[in-house]
């Protein structure tokens, strides 16, 4: 089922939640659901022995094989692969970084669309994940749920008439689902409102993050949104919820673009302008710079003031900035002194078409 | 003053305990204390759950005196305290009733509603079922809707007989 080279092929293609389509894709980079699921019979993973991981994995690729919606995916055992590869993957969202340092057997589905993701053996036996561009939570849930009931089909779920799908973390129980936006928000960072709006937020019991979830930083103006609350509410209430209020927040981050835009041209100007001038000139560049100045060209492009630039373009840059991203496209691993160089060079080679007016 | 527990009744028993350099007061009726069991140490745990804390970990860790262990796969509360995750699911079983308060405090709700797997035992079913039609029994009562509540009451019998029945025959 496994092509040669799954990490090959994702080099080269474009995943479709970073195409920059999808209902509000100016403000809403990518919206994902997932469900924990644990197989009844076996321990949650700090009581499970490695032979039983070694079974689960097995069990589950049986699963996955028989399953029409995961026809042709990547079954990658994170054994078979190199800690820059399990790097690679966490950079581009297919595992979480605990996925990817834990200790013990673990393994991987991934879709070559990148559209669908199941860990297996994180935190739960089972994390399913869908992604999409834009704001588009409902249709992550219906393929989601669709991959979810065939799955079942062969494995057995932990299932408690009273609490739901059981999980190894109580925060989990019951739907198991964490339905999350990946949110763009500059301008309202930029006019300082982003402090009362979060606040707000968690009144609504939504969780906010950064880029890479739980403990992240929000580098890049980047804020994930996710529902905190999976006992007592059904799938699509939490959806609904979490969508209102994700409506919300992206109105106010585009009333902050248009202020920006009607009473601080210059300042917002200079920003953007300056930032496209760091990635076009500078010979050494870290990643979260890169990410930084990224974040205000995506303004730019977005509020039109760079016109030669396509969103899917740029969010492929976005990816390339990254330590395991860089090293593959150069083919080599390298310092960190050596990334920042190569990422620099990379950069302009990148906007070298996009002209400083 | 009312139970901090109950909200019902008038509390009889007042606690004073430090936790996180935090002074917090529980005011406690009869029932309420007895049902947190006899030893009043094992209020303070229930203390902390009221103090605001909602971090899993920080919760437990100090506690010292839960002493309950999973009887499947052995995780002990202290265990559990220390990562947050449980070790099988037999643990939501074996350390319920200090679980329970916990997951009340960081969901707001104790019961499921929402995806039930397409495959699932009999029993599992019939209580599910069981489950909604006292949810809605209980909602037809308020709403004075005596005589759907009478047809609930009857369907709810019904179900309860068949389960005694699997029950013995089993």
């Amino acid at each position: 089922m496994s092509m040669p080279d799954p990490i090959k092929h994702l080099l080269t293609s474009h995943c479709e939640w970073l195409k920059g389509s999808g209902p509000e894709s100016e403000v809403v980079i990518s919206s994902r659901i997932r469900l924990a699921r644990n197989i009844a019979g076996f321990n949650f993973l700090q009581k499970l022995s490695r032979g039983q991981e070694s079974a689960m994995i097995d069990e589950v690729h049986g699963a996955v094989s028989k399953s029409k919606n995961l026809k042709d995916t990547f079954f990658i055992e994170n054994k078979s692969i190199k800690e820059i590869d399990k790097t690679f993957l966490v950079e581009r969202h297919l595992i979480s970084r605990d996925h990817a340092a834990g200790k013990g057997e673990k393994a991987v589905v991934i879709s070559p669309n990148e559209m669908v993701s199941i860990m297996v053996l994180e935190e739960d036996h089972l994390r399913l994940q869908v992604f999409h561009s834009g704001l588009n939570l409902t249709d992550s849930w219906r393929l989601i749920n669709t991959i979810d009931t065939e799955l079942e089909e062969t494995l057995t779920y932990s299932f408690d008439p009273t609490l739901g799908y059981l999980t190894a973390c109580p925060t989990n129980v019951g739907t198991g689902m964490r339905a999350s936006c990946m949110l763009h928000l500059p301008a309202l960072v930029m006019t300082k409102q982003i402090n009362k709006v979060l606040q707000a937020v968690a009144k609504l019991s939504l969780a906010v993050r950064g880029l890479y979830g739980e403990g992240t930083q929000a580098i890049g103006n980047f804020f994930q949104f996710s529902n905190q609350i999976t006992l007592g509410q059904n799938e699509e209430d939490i959806i609904d919820n979490i969508d209102r209020v994700i409506r919300q927040v992206i109105e106010h981050e585009k009333e902050a673009r248009q202020y920006l835009l009607d009473k601080k041209r210059g300042k917002l100007e200079d920003q953007v302008w300056r930032a496209l001038g760091a990635l076009k000139s500078a010979r050494l560049m870290a990643s979260n710079e890169a990410i930084a100045h990224l974040s205000f060209i995506r303004l730019g492009v977005d509020l039109k003031l760079i016109e030669d630039l396509g969103l899917a373009e740029l969010n492929s840059l976005f990816l390339c900035v990254h330590p395991a991203h860089l090293q593959k496209i150069f083919g080599e691993e390298s310092s960190a002194n050596e990334r920042d160089y190569k990422r620099a060079e990379l950069l302009r080679s990148r906007l070298k078409q996009v002209g400083l007016v | 003053m009312l139970c901090t527990i109950c909200q019902q009744n008038e509390a009889t028993i007042h606690l004073t305990e430090i936790v996180n350099n935090q002074m917090v007061e529980i005011h406690l009726c009869e029932t309420c204390a007895e049902e947190k069991g006899a030893d009043f140490k094992s209020h303070f745990n229930f203390g902390e759950l009221l103090s605001g804390l909602s971090d899993v970990g920080s919760l437990l860790r100090s506690d010292k005196n839960v002493e309950t262990c999973c009887k499947n796969c052995g995780m002990s509360f202290d265990e559990f305290g220390k990562t947050g995750r449980l070790g099988c699911p037999v643990c939501y079983q074996s350390l319920g009733r200090a679980l329970l308060p916990l997951i009340k405090r960081v969901q707001r709700s104790t019961a499921h509603v929402g995806k039930k797997p397409a495959k699932i035992s009999g029993s599992v079913k019939r209580t599910i079922e069981l489950r909604d039609l006292e949810d809605r029994l209980r909602k037809a009562i308020q709403l004075e809707e005596f005589e759907e509540a009478a047809k609930l009451r009857d369907q709810i019998k019904k179900l309860e007989e068949k389960q005694e029945k699997k029950k013995k025959s089993s």
